[in-house]
């Protein structure tokens, strides 16, 4: 039998249903790996020893009906576990114990999965590089100095140097795909509404998704076919029949109209990316997909709409770490005192800037200016994509404008952090799914992404074409794990 | 439109940050380049779109409105920062 840690998700989940390997070995050599990774910072909270029980209780009854069968699994803490300190990365929340658990995580757990810690990650999920945490940076297995991508960056950095076989995330701007496509692993964001946002800590409600985060294509659709279900608890949970995935997965894309978007040709993008993307097109075309020229003439004014859309939303949602309910409370001399000072103390950098652009942007005067506008552009750009649709089945583009960057290269510079998103924003601003598949390395041996993006609810096309894609691509990248101790 | 000190204390004193002189400054310099930046809207012309707060668009769920969750009065209680058990506990409001 090969190695554990060379086995993919599904072929775990095969190994244990024919009974070659016990959850127990799996679980326990994915904590001991986990043990030795403490360098790369990419756990918050480690449920190691309940994992190792929760793996002989599965050995000893097992119920090979499972999707996941005893697979063990670490998840960004930004989910909701029942009674595990949940942090979102936030000092504010560094005292908070759910008393609930999230839907996309209760679906995991009832279909075998077992728990193995909580993943870091940028503060509320706000930032691209994992540098916004209150645990500190996330170091990515490929180079001590560089960002693993964010805001799931302990997801992809954990999932990259095999310390989970699979993991989840969210993505309200790119936070799954952007540290997906720096780790060279896959990364699904969902439609909006395909995964029940209860127990999420929320960041911008209008486009957060949870979504897989894989060594694969097969690994992605299976855990989407977990993750996914019709939720009364999330009020913008979408009741359609889910297909499959798993098993509907083809690499037949023949026929398939495939969409190139001109608009996301943007100055100064590399000429490995251009390569890249050109590759990617063969690729498609190889397969007997036909490749159209679209347009999204609104795309460049993704970006400045997000960031007004997403801070006012944020403001918003985390009005309500105030104090008095979440265990973390700085005393003051009155009761708006102790909220400024709570809040001063509780938040990031970036958190508070956050939330002051968005303050500003709703405040008297100017909501009209800003928060309207910003919605009225959502509109122009959610069209924009709506007529491509009506001439193609999916769209390829970069997943990001470059690959991995140093730690500290970007963090003094809010802008240049946020054009990092550049290629991942307008997919949130329309509700679309989205998938980050690894393509190739850059000339400092960095991975590089593409992304190729669905209709409404078309994740299995998406996830067909990728498939595809991926066979043809044959990534390989080998890490020299010089992160063990 | 540039935005002053004045303003960026206005806006933290909304959102129940207190800021010292130090952070306010760079948060000045760093709303102002967000802000110019975000002026790039203005070049489109937007004044008959409806604007779309949620992608969703579809009518919001009905449901009875009925007890799902009862005597979780402690659940709710346990992450309050305070020792007391009943309720949760915050500076004097009314002198």
């Amino acid at each position: 039998m090969s190695n554990i840690i060379d086995l993919s998700l599904s072929e775990l989940v095969l190994n244990i249903k024919n009974k070659k390997i016990s959850s127990k070995e799996v679980t326990s050599t994915y904590v001991e790996r986990s043990k030795k990774s403490k360098n790369l910072n990419s756990y918050n909270e480690e449920t190691f020893d309940t994992a190792l029980k929760k793996a002989s209780e599965f050995d000893s009854k097992p119920d090979f009906n499972k999707k996941l069968p005893g697979i063990p699994m670490a998840v960004k803490d930004l989910f909701c576990t029942k009674n595990i300190k949940t942090t979102a990365s936030s000092k504010i929340l560094n005292n908070f114990i759910p008393t609930y658990e999230s839907t996309v995580t209760q679906n995991l757990w009832n279909d075998g999965a077992i728990l193995l810690g909580k993943l870091n990650c940028d503060e509320f999920a706000m930032g691209s590089s994992n540098e916004t945490s209150y645990f500190g940076n996330v170091i990515s297995p490929i180079d001590k100095d560089l960002v693993p991508g964010g805001s799931s960056g302990g997801s992809a950095s954990a999932l990259a140097a095999k310390l989970t076989p699979a993991t989840i995330g969210t993505d309200t701007g790119g936070s799954i795909r952007q540290p997906a496509s720096f780790t060279g692993t896959v990364g699904l964001k969902p439609t909006y509404g395909s995964c029940s946002r209860y127990g999420i800590v929320a960041f911008a409600s209008s486009l957060d998704q949870a979504g897989p985060m894989t060594q694969n294509v097969k690994d992605a659709a299976l855990l989407l076919e977990v993750m996914s279900s019709f939720d009364n608890k999330d009020s913008t949970s979408v009741d359609f029949k889910r297909p499959l995935y798993s098993k509907d997965l083809s690499k037949d894309i023949k026929g398939k109209k495939i969409g190139i978007p001109k608009e996301y040709r943007v100055d100064g993008m590399s000429q490995e990316i251009e390569k890249l993307w050109e590759d990617g097109k063969n690729y498609l075309k190889d397969s007997g997909a036909e490749i159209i020229d679209v347009s999204l003439p609104h795309t460049k004014f993704a970006l400045p709409t997000y960031y007004i859309v997403a801070p006012a939303e944020a403001s918003s949602n985390l009005a309500r770490y105030d104090g008095v309910k979440y265990g973390f409370r700085v005393e003051g001399d009155n009761l708006i005192d102790m909220y400024e000072k709570t809040r001063s103390a509780g938040f990031g950098d970036e958190v508070k800037r956050r939330i002051m652009i968005g303050t500003y942007v709703l405040s008297s005067g100017y909501y009209d200016a800003y928060y309207l506008k910003a919605q009225k552009v959502r509109r122009l750009i959610k069209n924009d994509f709506n007529n491509v649709f009506q001439k193609v089945d999916a769209i390829l583009t970069p997943s990001t404008p470059s690959s991995a960057f140093k730690i500290g290269d970007k963090s003094n510079d809010p802008l240049s952090m946020y054009l990092n998103d550049i290629f991942t924003v307008p997919v949130n601003l329309a509700g679309l799914p989205g998938i980050s598949i690894p393509a190739g390395l850059d000339k400092k041996g960095y991975p590089l992404g593409l992304q190729i993006i669905g209709k409404s609810f078309d994740e299995q096309n998406i996830l067909n074409i990728s498939y595809s894609m991926e066979e043809k691509i044959n990534f390989k990248f080998n890490l020299n794990e010089w992160w063990m101790k | 439109m540039s935005i002053d000190l004045k303003t960026v204390k206005h806006i933290s004193k909304l959102s129940r940050i207190s800021l010292d002189e130090e952070k306010a400054k760079k948060l000045e310099t760093d709303l102002n380049s967000i802000f110019k930046w975000i002026e790039q809207l203005n070049e489109l012309k937007t004044e008959n779109i409806e604007p779309l707060s949620s992608i969703a668009e579809t009518k919001l769920r009905l449901r009875k409105d009925e007890i799902k969750s009862k005597n979780i009065r402690d659940e709710i209680l346990k992450n309050s920062p305070d020792e007391n058990k009943d309720f949760f506990v915050v500076p004097k409001v009314v002198e």
